[in-house]
């Protein structure tokens, strides 16, 4: 069984981000892109599959600009045996990247979708439940467990409150959530060989889809700064201000 | 133009989260409606007839909507959608699950998180954690949202809708639901908390955390929260983080015990009314949020806390 694994490159989750003065948007020139941290997280639960022998081919797709080879080449080296880059220089929205994802899925037939809960800079967190209906595949989002029983996917979901488990039929879409596992380090043999690894290489136009955006942008500004109250000498002090002051206890 | 609010439940009683969502609702023009879908869950519909400033609760009742699955959420849904400009959900882990399907279905985009609700097609929302915030426009003609409770306040009860028993619509089964851990206890829930007590990797252990942080929680009759360094150490259950990737909230009081204030925890909090915060460390970038900061051995204050409270 093969599975496709969804990855994006996003700003670096240890850049702060700054808004560009004529709040267009956010600087992302000059600062270090990498792999989104939850698609991360799906490569290595694929890769994982993998070596259990529930999966025989990890096959990893990006969607974006030439760039995003890069990760796929990450992907190769935490162990994805191909790439597929959709290649695009357009402003990718999640209902655009879910049709994608749903065309390159008609082509590669796999009996599982593996993509990251959300990304961490539109922080939408849409693509997967979006790619599900499409398909109209079940679907299990947040997942901090996936387990194969009886050629049915068990998976457990974090859940307000808790959790949860579901049983899918296959081929499902699965969302990863933080604690499905800790991805690997890669290796420099690992990286090398990524290198000789394939990647296809598509434009939206062939494969039939129309990624025209849905939603405009017209402002990005900086979010309302929280002023830095007071330090308080002891405990004493504190509950004082917290009665007196705030009035919330 | 009306907006369809999806009813966030568990049969038996109607989740604040609701509230917030209707107002989000209200915010955008026209009738409100709610749709109740579950089972047995006629107290529900009930209770959200109650909600001031929706004229409607639509009442669908299968077995398969117990556990709210996604796919038979997002069919019953779709059986409404023509009626309705704004197709709104709170952004929970339930809402999030459904609301994009039901979108892709329509072949629209889907605005996630809004804070603010600028005129029925301009929203605000965060993005990149919280760092940044964009306003959008939302092009379709039918709007899917899903709306960050702490962006709105709850709407009043003691409204009086009509209540209307509707036709169920489900779909074919491709998931069933296995089974559930949901944590019991009487303390309110993290989302909808008036206080809630945080502890961080400064505990040091489970042990330590329940002996030091509950006590604090059970004296102020709060909610009790984890940053991610807590969890992913694992003193804390996964549902108890704050921040970025775990709950947003915005109680009216968040003590901050042993957090540094990592970004991605801040972004989940910083909405509250009143932070404290108690850390040993005076640089920790939490005092920068804190309107009451206490540089202390959090094992030393915060008995002491209980103490005096």
């Amino acid at each position: 069984m093969k599975a496709l694994v969804a990855v994006k490159r996003v700003v670096d989750y240890n850049v702060k981000v700054r808004v560009k003065s004529d709040q267009t948007g956010v600087d992302i020139a000059n600062v270090k892109m990498s792999m989104n941290p939850f698609d991360e997280i799906a490569v290595e639960e694929a890769v994982r599959l993998k070596e259990k022998g529930i999966l025989t081919e990890v096959v990893v797709v990006s969607c974006g600009v030439t760039q995003c080879q890069e990760t796929l080449r990450t992907a190769m080296a935490i162990g994805a045996d191909r790439g597929i880059l959709v290649e695009t220089t357009e402003e990718l929205q999640p209902l655009a990247v879910a049709k994608l994802l749903k065309a390159l899925a008609d082509k590669e037939q796999p009996g599982m979708v593996i993509l990251g809960k959300q990304a961490i800079d539109d922080d939408c967190n849409q693509t997967g439940q979006m790619l599900a209906a499409l398909t109209d595949w079940p679907q299990a989002t947040f997942a901090s467990k996936v387990e194969m029983a009886d050629g049915s996917l068990h998976v457990t979901r974090e859940v307000d409150g808790g959790l949860e488990t579901l049983k899918l039929s296959l081929p499902a879409v699965i969302t990863t959530d933080l604690r499905l596992n800790e991805p690997r380090y890669v290796t420099l043999p690992n990286i090398m060989k990524a290198k000789k690894k394939q990647i296809d290489i598509f434009k939206p136009e062939d494969l039939g889809v129309d990624v025209t955006p849905r939603i405009k942008t017209l402002k990005v500004s900086e979010p309302p700064k929280r002023s830095a109250g007071i330090k308080v000498a002891d405990v004493a002090a504190l509950v004082d201000k917290l009665k007196n002051e705030a009035k919330v206890i | 133009m009306a907006s369809l609010v999806i009813a966030e439940h568990d049969n038996h009683s109607l989740k604040p989260a609701t509230l917030n969502t209707v107002t989000a609702a209200i915010a955008c023009g026209g009738d409100v409606h709610v749709l109740v879908a579950g089972i047995d869950a006629g107290a529900v519909a009930a209770a959200a007839a109650q909600i001031a400033g929706v004229s409607k609760v639509l009442h669908a009742e299968a077995d398969v909507f117990a556990h709210g699955l996604a796919e038979h959420m997002a069919a019953q849904v779709l059986a409404l959608a023509s009626g309705y400009s704004h197709i709104l959900f709170a952004a929970t882990a339930s809402g999030k699950n459904i609301a994009p399907r039901v979108a892709a279905k329509l072949d629209v985009a889907q605005v996630s998180d809004i804070t603010r609700v600028d005129t029925p097609d301009t929203f605000e929302r965060p993005i990149y954690a919280g760092n940044a915030m964009a306003t959008v426009q939302a092009t379709d003609a039918t709007k899917v949202i899903t709306v960050r409770t702490t962006g709105f306040d709850a709407a009043a009860t003691g409204g009086s809708a009509a209540l209307e028993v509707i036709q169920a619509t489900t779909s074919d089964a491709k998931s069933q639901f296995m089974g559930s851990e949901i944590a019991k206890n009487d303390r309110p829930e993290l989302t909808a908390a008036k206080i809630i007590v945080s502890g961080g990797r400064a505990l040091g252990s489970a042990e330590k955390f329940n002996e030091v942080i509950t006590p604090l929680a059970d004296k102020l009759g709060a909610a009790m929260g984890a940053s991610r360094a807590a969890v992913d150490a694992g003193y804390a259950p996964n549902d108890w983080q704050v921040g970025q990737t775990g709950k947003i909230v915005a109680p009216q009081l968040y003590v901050a015990c042993g957090i540094s204030g990592a970004i991605q925890h801040l972004a989940g909090m910083k909405d509250s009314k009143v932070i404290v915060a108690i850390n040993k460390d005076p640089e920790a970038p939490i005092f920068s949020v804190a309107d009451y900061g206490l540089e202390a051995d959090l094992f030393v204050a915060v008995p002491e806390l209980v103490a005096a409270l």
